[in-house]
């Protein structure tokens, strides 16, 4: 059967399991379909905390970029999987103990003041809006390219689905889809790069085969022959990188704090019965993850041999069929400047004649390899799996932060539960056309706003959650202070050097030498010491907020996630 | 032991174990993996430089394995203080 036959069957198939498990677990009052009930098992909700996680970005994009970037990709791989190192350790336990819907409420209730919620909702709604945007456009490019409709038309696909089974089945739906889905995601990266693995290494296990020696005999490792060709090449060497080193430490630590200051990932630890689910869960999730994560590194190195070696200074005639495939979509572009019909890859922009996207690398990878068709159809529903799961959780959050944190606790507190139930599938619907408006108009901030959404959410949520929890004299002046200086100091930088406002500049005038993207470590920074003395001069947090501070350091308990 | 007392007994080895595990993450990433990774990076193994590993690849399995050892402390704590449900 030809790849887009088989791409239709297994895709077909992945959907109507979506969708089944939709219909059989929809949400019939609010507290399902904001935390599924609370009553999920943590192996149930590590795996769907991976797939809502592990969004279109992890699957589709992250090795290629890794491939890109060579040692530096470890930012990537290091900032997504540490943050789970803190959201389990310091976050997860204590706010199962507190016990609300979502993250404005802890910070609502912890620093007694409407402010402080409305400031939390809105940063909220902006880290999951430019996030959705994004795994929309994902799922418009597995469709072009594997299905072969229009890059729109995918869009459009994409949204009735999500809205089918997010709005039906709230939090319940999402949870048990994402379950499928990560099985789903997982089987189809792993295949394709255990194939790969043993062609090029012999070694089934991707993970060791990216530090082993070629199959061809010669006895030379991988990683240094790929040394070799970038060098060759005038590329940097792989192992070695670009960055500055505290550069590479200042994202690295933005983009943990970042993601365990994610709404959407946070607001799973809600889902399961006890404060000990909620560490099992939070440890199977990144366990789960880590699969992943460990095995992109051997894909991006896998790639990048496999590329060069295919492309560098071949007849462009001679090119596989892949290669004019991804030429139509835009993704691959080759201008043969010097008019001698091979194709020169090389780091001199002047010089090079082929132009890669990121996005490629992971979708093309199995082609390129010549794996047999239904690991490439594979590779698609895989793709589609983890843009869908992410996608559906985020939605999720800006449905639960219009219906929840601002109509029932600010506007409307007298609202019944189904009213707020329907608020909520309403909100989600808008949720969805909006995202996938962007999807089809993608603004061209999304991309470079994506990155820095986790710089936001580390220079606001971050400090004012971890300040709640172990420094019981925080007070509201301290922790609102905080936020807003962090996010406006974040909002500021980024303006500054990524979209050229207040005077511009260049990577000379970086302060401290850290990137926008790893600025969120400095934001955060400066959040944590501004509320800190902040709440220094003014009064100490009332007695009871003091005792919500003790109840929730102890486990037990917990009872059931309650909306009052 | 009051309640309170109980409570902060507890609360105080919590944040022991934190400090221990926290060091040990900060240490194979930042120190392993950045800080560190040239001066490692004169040890092979295998195919591996053994700075780039620990950023590709040896952070993140230590990573997970702190999260369940962090799981296993706080499980035995629970039950030492009554906690445990």
């Amino acid at each position: 059967m030809s790849v887009q036959i088989w791409t239709y069957v297994i895709v077909a198939i992945s959907f109507a399991i979506y969708i089944g498990i939709a219909i059989w677990s929809r949400a019939g009052s609010t507290k399902e379909f904001y935390v599924a009930g609370g009553g999920v098992s943590p192996l149930a909700n590590g795996m769907a905390t991976a797939a809502d996680w592990m969004s279109a970005a992890s699957f589709i994009s992250m090795a290629g970029i890794i491939s890109f970037m060579g040692y530096d990709g470890a930012v990537y791989l290091m900032g997504w999987t540490g943050g789970y190192v803190l959201l389990a350790l310091l976050l997860a336990p204590y706010l199962r103990k507190f016990g609300k819907f979502t993250v404005p409420d802890f910070i609502g209730d912890r620093y007694y003041s409407k402010t402080a919620r409305t400031v939390a909702v809105l940063c909220a709604l902006i880290v999951s809006f430019t996030y959705v945007a994004g795994q929309m456009r994902g799922v418009g490019v597995v469709f072009s390219r594997f299905l072969e409709v229009d890059i729109n038309t995918g869009v459009i696909i994409g949204m009735i689905i999500v809205l089918f089974y997010a709005v039906l089945g709230g939090m319940k739906g999402i949870t048990y889809t994402q379950v499928a889905q990560y099985c789903v995601l997982i089987f189809a990266f792993m295949v394709p790069a255990i194939f790969i693995s043993i062609q090029m290494t012999g070694n089934p296990v991707p993970q060791l085969g990216m530090g082993d020696t070629l199959a061809d005999g010669s006895g030379t490792y991988l990683l240094d022959k790929l040394n070799g060709l970038s060098r060759e090449l005038g590329f940097a060497e792989y192992t070695d990188g670009t960055k500055s080193m505290i550069d590479v430490f200042a994202i690295t630590l933005a983009l943990m704090v970042g993601t365990a200051g994610l709404p959407h990932v946070i607001v799973r630890f809600f889902t399961v019965p006890r404060v000990k689910d909620a560490r099992k869960s939070a440890g199977l999730a990144l366990l789960f993850i880590a699969i992943l994560y460990t095995t992109a590194p051997a894909v991006s190195v896998f790639a990048r041999t496999n590329l060069i070696e295919t492309v560098s200074d071949k007849e462009y005639t001679a090119m596989p069929e892949w290669f004019t495939n991804w030429e139509t979509t835009g993704l691959l572009i080759f201008t043969d400047k010097n008019n001698d019909g091979r194709i020169q890859y090389l780091a001199d922009e002047k010089a090079n004649e082929l132009r890669i996207d990121n996005d490629i690398m992971v979708l093309a990878n199995p082609e390129i390899a010549q794996l047999p068709n239904w690991v490439i159809a594979l590779v698609a529903a895989g793709g589609l799996a983890a843009a869908l799961s992410t996608a559906a959780g985020l939605l999720l959050v800006i449905s639960t932060s219009v219906a929840h944190d601002l109509i029932k606790k600010q506007i409307r507190p007298d609202i019944s539960d189904k009213t707020e139930l329907w608020i909520a599938r309403a909100s989600a619907t808008g949720a969805v056309v909006v995202a996938g408006y962007f999807g089809i108009h993608p603004p061209g901030f999304v991309a470079a706003v994506v990155a820095l959404a986790f710089g936001l959410a580390a220079a606001s949520f971050f400090p004012a959650i971890i300040l709640g929890i172990f420094y019981k004299r925080m007070n509201k002046e301290g922790a609102i202070t905080g936020m807003v200086v962090g996010i406006v100091l974040m909002l500021f930088y980024m303006m500054k050097f990524k979209f050229d406002m207040f005077g511009g500049g260049t990577q000379d005038d970086w302060w401290f030498g850290i990137s926008p993207e790893g600025f969120g470590m400095v934001a955060m920074i400066v959040n944590f010491i501004v509320s800190l003395l902040v709440s220094r001069f003014t009064a100490p947090p009332p007695e009871d907020v003091q005792e919500i501070v003790e109840h929730i350091r102890i486990p037990s308990g917990a009872g059931e996630a309650a909306s009052h | 032991m009051t309640p309170r007392q109980k409570a902060t007994a507890y609360w105080k080895e919590n944040i022991k174990y934190l400090f221990i595990l926290l060091g040990i993450w900060f240490l194979v990433s930042y120190g392993a993996g950045i800080l560190l990774k040239d001066v490692l990076n004169n040890i092979r193994i295998a195919g591996f430089e053994l700075g780039f590993w620990f950023a590709q690849q040896g952070a993140i399995y230590v990573f997970v394995i702190l999260v369940f050892v962090y799981i296993r402390l706080m499980n035995k704590l629970d039950r030492k203080y009554g906690y445990n449900e």
